[in-house]
């Protein structure tokens, strides 16, 4: 069994997925999404180990070789990528059975978990793939499910929310397949390694620079880097809170991932950065992303919207750190993707035990919240903390590896701006713990009414995970450099 | 001469593609659709990917205009107004995109060329080794359902996930009063002649739908377009008869669940393949022989294809129509 692990990793979920229909009883279909998860987890957890241990595993699907059947190819990378996945993708299910009886009608809640297994395993589907076009195919899956997840909102805006997201989503994977179709006529295979081995030969005809053009751009709209972030925040407010929670905390991440494999693995980074100016161009947009985001966050009034802003101003953090072109860089964005993961999973399941007690996610909605929800409002707090980067929290690990990275390439200015990003947080989390701990509530002498344990439990699994990885960082540095330096070493 | 196929047939797709954007009204621009999908169909037919004009002129020609007539006696017919701005910013942005696309063709290799390296690197092994490997004529169904089976396993996942999000969508906005029966359900009920070829034509297409599911090992077809056939079929006696007897067949319940065991079908036949000591949708030891074993997993794979297409087409007709008799009754 051990031998099927890759694909095991993904097909779990995906052959899960559609006996939740035939299962039909929404609690016992949320025991089976939630035993499926775990199961993906353990799998996951035993691939990086054998990663670690025996190096890159391939897999051949239909026991056809390379480069004419598909292959899964897991190397570090992936792996790192996987776990962080899978791990969320658990935690948020853990809590989505009190959360979506709550917020969903009796009908929807099968639907939803079965499209919440189909996005998980879409996600898991185009990090563990060695094939170019599977990875469309994948990406496919976790698109359409996104989408529908997203509508399932409450509120009508989710709607037309999810209407939006799934046009800009959908001009991004049109991209990303016409990128992949002139990849393939200029070296006519679709294997990530066997598309390595040959680009290089080809040198940069236009048909590659506009290959590398439109999956730039495809990968870029699906990561929501400033300034094609414009349907996240929409997105991110009126979906389930549930859903808001999971797809903050992996699908962006996934979307960092393709970047990375595409610009450093198959291209390669000389091509990647040096051939056309992307290092200034992602170092640019990244800090605008940074910048602008963090500043529009404190103006919103809508708590999901202003951690959604918050997400695009991480998106930054994480380009910048590939476009500062080294290893130190690199490393820095792939701690950020895990840390980044562990907030706003944190932050957003909190958000989804407020909205299940209070029914809102306004700015005024808080007000007195620190005396009413004191765990719930005490796990946004380490969360805001980690996101603004205090030390002792995960948040602090990675800006300060980014950081790092940044000044030892001597980009002082980027280095400088950074730290204002993080100022920048400073103030839109100030205004939060401002209004729960400093206001009085509109209907003073409420008792403490917390959210239920069923919530409870997940948000703080990860908030202590926030505080645990900012002091225990072995086993976080230990993967990213091991990933990072076979990033740059040239093999894949 | 077949230069000049491909001009004519480029520029009446030219033709349409233009018309459809400036088209305010939406009924025309459906049509103008089903068109553009006829004329790719022959487009891809002239380039001698055969299964592909098949594909299109079933998906691209016929369910899908369907699809979008039902959402626009929905939604209403006329485009509203449209701001010029962002015509303007839009209209940039097209021409953009489609200089970056012009300039790739430039270091393209020649249509057709035996140079190319999509000719050279892994399509020979294709062509000279299939018929040795999996032992059927249709290459291009070997490399689908074989080479690259768990491709497709994704694109049936696709399809099934498209599904449940158009029920998942619909299921939020609860019809307004109870759905009436009769005369609303079935617009051309009225129609004798209709009718009566309808009843004629309905039979022939199951079969159709039958045979090109179980020759796409031997002649352009399989599971996608079967399917889509099949729910055709289905969909045409709804108009004609009512939804109401159709749902006496199949309800929207049944529907949901063949469409999972389309999928689940796929995905176990995979796991046969583990089960026999090999990878993940791996055939070759299903029967005595490894050809043999391709050809089982083969047909039951494509079966699951067929089964989820057929039932998840049949689906979002369903979903659609309900909304369209509650809204009318209410």
């Amino acid at each position: 069994m051990l031998a099927h692990l890759p694909v095991l990793q993904v097909i779990l979920p995906l052959v899960a997925a559609p006996s939740c229909l035939i299962i039909r009883k929404s609690g016992l279909v949320w025991l089976f999404t939630f035993l499926v998860s775990l199961a993906a987890l353990t799998v996951s957890a035993l691939l990086l180990q054998q990663v670690i241990d025996s190096g890159v595993i391939s897999y051949h699907l239909g026991g056809w070789d390379a480069p004419w059947g598909i292959e899964y190819r897991i190397d570090i990378l992936n792996a790192w990528v996987l776990l962080i996945v899978s791990a969320l993708g658990t935690v948020v299910l853990a809590a989505a059975h009190t959360s979506i009886r709550r917020e969903l009608e009796e009908g929807q809640q099968i639907l939803f978990y079965t499209l919440y297994l189909l996005c998980f395993s879409g996600l898991l589907g185009i990090v563990a793939t060695g094939d170019v076009f599977n990875v469309f195919v994948f990406l496919e899956i976790s698109s359409l499910s996104t989408y529908a997840l997203i509508a399932l909102g409450r509120d009508r805006r989710a709607l037309w929310a999810a209407f939006q997201y799934l046009v800009m989503g959908t001009v991004g994977a049109t991209f990303l397949l016409i990128g992949i179709g002139f990849l393939y006529m200029v070296t006519g295979t679709l294997n990530m390694q066997d598309l390595a081995a040959r680009l290089p030969a080809i040198g940069t005809s236009t048909t590659v620079l506009a290959a590398f053009a439109f999956i730039l751009v495809g990968i870029c709209l699906k990561l929501a880097l400033f300034p094609l972030h414009l349907w996240l925040p929409n997105a991110y407010a009126y979906a389930p809170s549930v859903v808001t929670a999971f797809i903050a905390a992996t699908a962006t991440k996934v979307a960092v991932y393709l970047l990375i494999r595409f610009t450093v693995s198959i291209f390669g980074v000389d091509f990647s950065l040096s051939v056309l100016p992307l290092q200034h161009l992602l170092i640019g947009l990244g800090l605008l992303g940074v910048l602008t985001a963090s500043v529009v966050a404190v103006y919103q009034m809508n708590i999901k919207r202003m951690f959604a802003y918050s997400s695009v101003a991480q998106v930054g953090y994480m380009i910048v750190g590939i476009g500062l072109g080294t290893a130190a860089g690199l490393q820095a964005t792939l701690l950020h993707l895990f840390n980044h993961a562990l907030m706003k999973g944190a932050l957003f399941l909190a958000l989804a035990g407020v909205v299940y007690r209070v029914g809102s996610a306004n700015i005024s909605a808080f007000r007195g919240l620190g005396r009413r929800m004191p765990w719930t409002m005490g796990a946004i707090v380490i969360g805001g903390i980690s996101l603004i980067g205090m030390p002792l929290t995960a948040g602090f690990i990675s800006k300060w590896y980014l950081i790092s990275a940044a000044v030892d390439s001597s980009h002082w200015l980027v280095a400088l701006l950074l730290v204002a990003g993080s100022l920048l947080a400073v103030a839109y989390v100030w205004r939060l713990v401002e209004a729960a701990y400093f206001h009085s509530p509109e209907t003073p002498d409420k008792p403490a009414d917390e959210a239920p344990l069923s919530l409870l439990i997940p948000t703080w699994l990860l908030a202590l995970a926030n505080l645990y990885f900012g002091v225990d960082t072995r086993l976080p540095l230990a993967v990213t450099e091991m990933a990072s330096r076979t990033l740059f070493g040239g093999a894949l | 001469m077949e230069l000049l196929v491909d001009i004519a047939l480029l520029g009446l797709l030219l033709v349409t593609a233009v018309a459809i954007a400036w088209a305010r009204d939406l009924l025309a621009a459906v049509m103008l659709a089903g068109i553009y999908g006829l004329l790719s169909a022959s487009f891809f037919m002239v380039m001698g990917a055969v299964d592909v004009a098949f594909t299109e002129a079933a998906v691209g020609a016929g369910i899908s205009p369907l699809l979008m007539l039902a959402t626009l006696s929905l939604t209403g017919r006329f485009q509203a107004g449209t701001d010029t701005r962002r015509v303007l910013f839009s209209l940039s942005l097209v021409i953009l995109v489609g200089a970056l696309l012009v300039a790739a063709t430039l270091d393209m290799p020649a249509f057709g060329s035996p140079e190319a390296p999509a000719q050279q690197h892994v399509a020979p092994r294709y062509i000279t080794e299939s018929m040795n490997e999996i032992g059927i004529p249709n290459i291009v169904t070997s490399v689908l359902a074989s080479y690259r089976a768990y491709d497709t396993l994704g694109e049936v996942v696709v399809i099934f996930t498209a599904g449940l999000g158009v029920l998942a969508l619909l299921m939020s906005l609860p019809p307004q009063g109870e759905p009436v029966r009769g005369e609303l359900l079935s617009p051309m009920r009225g129609h004798r002649i209709l009718r009566v070829i309808g009843k004629i034509l309905i039979p022939p297409i199951l079969v159709f739908a039958l045979y090109v599911q179980f020759h796409g090992e031997y002649g352009p077809g399989g599971g996608f377009q079967a399917g889509v056939i099949f729910a055709v079929g289905f969909i045409l006696y709804a108009m004609l008869f009512g939804l109401d007897v159709v749902a006496r067949v199949v309800s929207n319940a049944v529907v949901q669940v063949i469409a999972a065991v389309g999928v689940l079908l796929y995905g176990t036949v995979g796991l046969l393949g583990m089960l026999t000591g090999n990878n993940y949708l791996d055939y070759r030891d299903l029967a005595g022989d490894p050809v043999t074993g391709q050809h089982i997993g083969i047909i039951a794979i494509e079966l699951g294809v067929g089964i989820t297409v057929a039932s998840v087409m049949m689906l979002v007709f369903f979903v659609f129509s309900g909304q369209l008799a509650g809204r009318r009754a209410g």
